[in-house]
């Protein structure tokens, strides 16, 4: 089989896996080797593909053959499709080839279990060996530790690659036993907590030697299948909340379930991928992780699911009224950062602006903030926006209405306004 | 009396001009580089570019904040609309006032400028990924068409990314291209440039990447319009995914090879569907 066959195939295969941001990495550029990643604040995205995507790196697997019967996904044992593998020189190749004309910003590399996890990790590792000392490629490597490694292998593994992840891919352990029968909770949490411990110690190292070996210098993530299972929303965010808090990750992905495959326990083949619902958790999970939120002041037990009609922040704000209008000249950062309409950037220039004179409604959108959102929350100098009368019935439907045009288009334009929560 | 400013179309020839208008006390009514061949009933003066005086301006605006000398630098190399007016203004202002007024953002003086730079650093951004370099006997090169002129602040990058590298980038815009050889580049005028013919090799790695790029896309999640909401239409004239056949062809084989439609995939507009089996490529 030829490498453009190979490469069809298992990028196919490879595709459902969302992770694909290349953020949290710093190689500057080193005499005799080729690249850097100087991404530090945003992915560099090399592309978009035709689903709207963020294309970063070379994203496949190095095989398709898999020993483990995964039911949700298209690799699984018992699945009909035709397999490939690349063999380690031509995955090398591939990725300096595609690197050095500015395809990528580097390979992430997952795969199939075949034959064992060590053997397969062991394959990855050749790989990467070639990429890394035959190629002296000194781009961002992001590879997957499959669940059952042996730790030396992943510890080898995590000094190749600038990123790790384990995919949990099911929120719960119920949702595991049914739909990953081969997979244990305990065997995807300890290279999780092998990852984090040593990624620990080399960052301690690095202060004493200034050339001790770096384990995966931009940490570690993974992904969770939202809509495989009846796993509520609740239950998703309060999962990734943990995540971070305790495994120190530094980015949880959600992927809406496309389903490829038909079995009893799995949603219809029929069934749309649930992006609004995938939007709304990415956006809760920007919430926790920078504007200073907690899972369970979004969801709780009798809110388990968030409003498709609003986003997570509006949703909050509109359920706590009485903490609105802010004044914008006086309120503390992190007040600012519960408006909605005000991003970190905003309330930012909003800070440094204020010290030079008392700010007025005015100026506020050329601040960056979004007055759509904003106006109903804030006042300036003691003022709201002119003209502005709203009840919260209308405040709804200025919010829904503002954020219509950004959404995930399949299900955005079929909600509602009129229907009543639940529903939509 | 009002007067145009006639300069080189230099940072440092602009330079030059602030620090003229404060010699002659006068506030210029616009700037011409020759570029436009403006039209005006303004009467108009020539300033020599004088590298002193250039230098003199920038380390005073560079005392009072050497933010707004980063403005100064990257705002030149924007495509707002009567730039140097615009930035002649900021000088001039901060000059006058210090540097208090760069703090508010919604300054009217500053707002422009720093919209026009985030422009720029936008599509400089934009354009660290979308770069495409193709191989031409063991020299890279690629294409840009950006509006403003990027390759000052691009080239950093490309330069740290690809230091053992030779390699060219043109920019068919502002008809120039940087040149770079380990441990030096330059920036140089370029009327006209044609990339040659790819060889097998080169042909080859297009095509896998087209097939990468067709093959990613999932179907159930297609959305054209976020797709040209993140990367705009003008983008897609210099990148390989969204060339036709041609570009997919080496310049031995004048009948090509397989066409670069993905079986699986979503084509890229642009792209002929792949050939069906039994049109086989038929080499000379
Ligand atoms: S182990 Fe991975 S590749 Fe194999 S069936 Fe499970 S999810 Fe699919």
């Amino acid at each position: 089989m030829d490498v453009l066959e190979k490469l069809t195939i298992l990028t196919d295969a490879a595709k459902y896996d969302a992770a694909c941001t290349s953020s949290g990495g710093s190689r500057t550029a080193k005499a005799g080797m080729i690249g850097n990643t100087s991404t530090s604040t945003a992915g560099c995205c090399h592309t978009f593909s035709a689903d709207g995507r963020c294309v970063t790196l070379l994203k496949v697997l190095l095989t398709n053959r898999c020993i483990y019967d995964c039911k949700y996904c298209v690799n699984r044992r018992s699945n009909e499709t035709r397999r490939a593998a690349f063999t380690p020189e031509e995955l090398a190749d591939l990725t300096i080839s595609f690197y050095r004309r500015n395809y990528i910003e580097g390979l992430f590399l997952s795969s199939g279990v075949f034959r064992s996890p060590d053997y397969t990790t062991e394959l990855m590792i050749r790989a990467l060996s070639l990429l890394r000392e035959t190629h002296r490629f000194n781009g961002y490597i992001h590879a997957k530790a499959i669940p059952g490694t042996s730790p030396e292998l992943v510890e080898r593994l995590g000094f190749l690659a600038d990123r790790l992840s384990v995919n949990i891919e099911l929120p719960s352990e119920a949702g595991l036993k049914t739909l990953a029968p081969d997979k244990t909770k305990g065997a995807i949490l300890a290279p999780m907590r092998q990852i984090q411990t040593r990624n620990r110690q080399s960052r301690e190292e690095l202060v004493k030697f200034r050339h001790a070996p770096r384990f995966a210098p931009a940490g570690q993530s993974t992904q969770l299948i939202v809509g495989a299972t009846r796993d509520t929303d609740f239950r998703i965010l309060r999962l990734t909340q943990g995540l971070y808090d305790r495994y120190g990750l530094k980015r949880v992905f959600y992927s809406a379930y496309v389903p490829v495959v038909e079995h009893a326990l799995l949603p219809a083949r029929d069934v749309k991928p649930p992006l609004l619902r995938e939007h709304r958790l990415y956006q809760a999970d920007w919430l926790l992780r920078f504007y200073g939120f907690r899972a369970e002041e979004l969801l709780d037990e009798g809110n388990q699911d968030f409003d498709p009609r609003v986003d997570p922040k509006c949703s909050w704000a509109l359920a706590h009224l009485d903490a609105f209008p802010v004044e914008v000249n006086t309120a503390a950062y992190e007040t600012l950062l519960r408006i909605p309409g005000v991003g970190l950037t905003s309330a930012r220039r909003i800070l440094s602006a204020r010290r030079v004179g008392p700010l007025h409604i005015d100026n506020l959108r050329r601040l960056g903030v979004v007055m759509k959102r904003a106006q109903y929350f804030l006042t300036a100098s003691g003022k709201m926006a002119e003209g502005l009368r709203f009840t919260p019935d209308s405040v709804l439907r200025g919010l829904v209405a503002a954020e219509r045009p950004l959404l995930p288009r399949q299900e955005g334009v079929q909600l509602s306004l009129f229907d009543p929560p639940g529903t939509a | 009396m009002e007067v145009i400013y006639r300069y080189d179309g230099s940072f440092d020839g602009f330079l030059s001009c602030v620090f003229d208008s404060y010699a002659q006390r006068e506030i210029p009514a616009g700037f011409d580089s020759g570029e436009d061949g403006v039209f005006s009933l303004f009467d108009s003066r020539t300033v020599p570019t004088d590298p002193g005086h250039a230098a003199r301006v920038l380390r005073k605006v560079t005392a009072l904040s050497p933010e707004a000398a980063v403005l100064l630098r990257r705002g030149f190399l924007t495509c707002l609309p009567e730039k140097e007016l615009c930035l002649f203004r900021l000088t001039a202002k901060l000059l006058r006032e210090g540097p208090g007024f760069l703090r508010d953002r919604s300054d009217e003086t500053l707002c422009p400028v720093v919209k026009a730079v985030q422009h720029l650093n936008g599509e400089v951004h934009l354009l660290k990924g979308f770069v495409r370099f193709s191989e031409l006997g063991g020299v890279l090169g690629g294409e840009i068409e950006p509006k403003n002129r990027v390759l000052p602040v691009l080239g950093g990058h490309f330069c740290a990314r690809f230091h053992n590298e030779r390699f060219f980038l043109y920019d068919r815009t502002h008809r120039e291209a940087l040149f770079h050889v380990p441990g030096r580049s330059v920036i140089r005028p370029l009327a006209d440039f044609q990339m040659a013919p790819p060889d097998e090799a080169e042909a080859r790695y297009r095509l896998l990447w087209k097939r990468f790029y067709d093959t990613i896309a999932i179907k159930e999640r297609e959305n054209p319009r976020l797709r040209m909401t993140h990367m705009p239409k003008r983008y897609w004239g210099t990148m390989t995914e969204f060339q036709g056949e041609d570009w997919f062809r080496p310049r031995s084989s004048p009948a090509g090879v397989s066409g670069p439609g993905a079986p699986a995939g979503i084509s890229a507009p642009g792209t002929p569907p792949p050939p069906s089996p039994s049109a086989p490529g038929s080499g000379p």
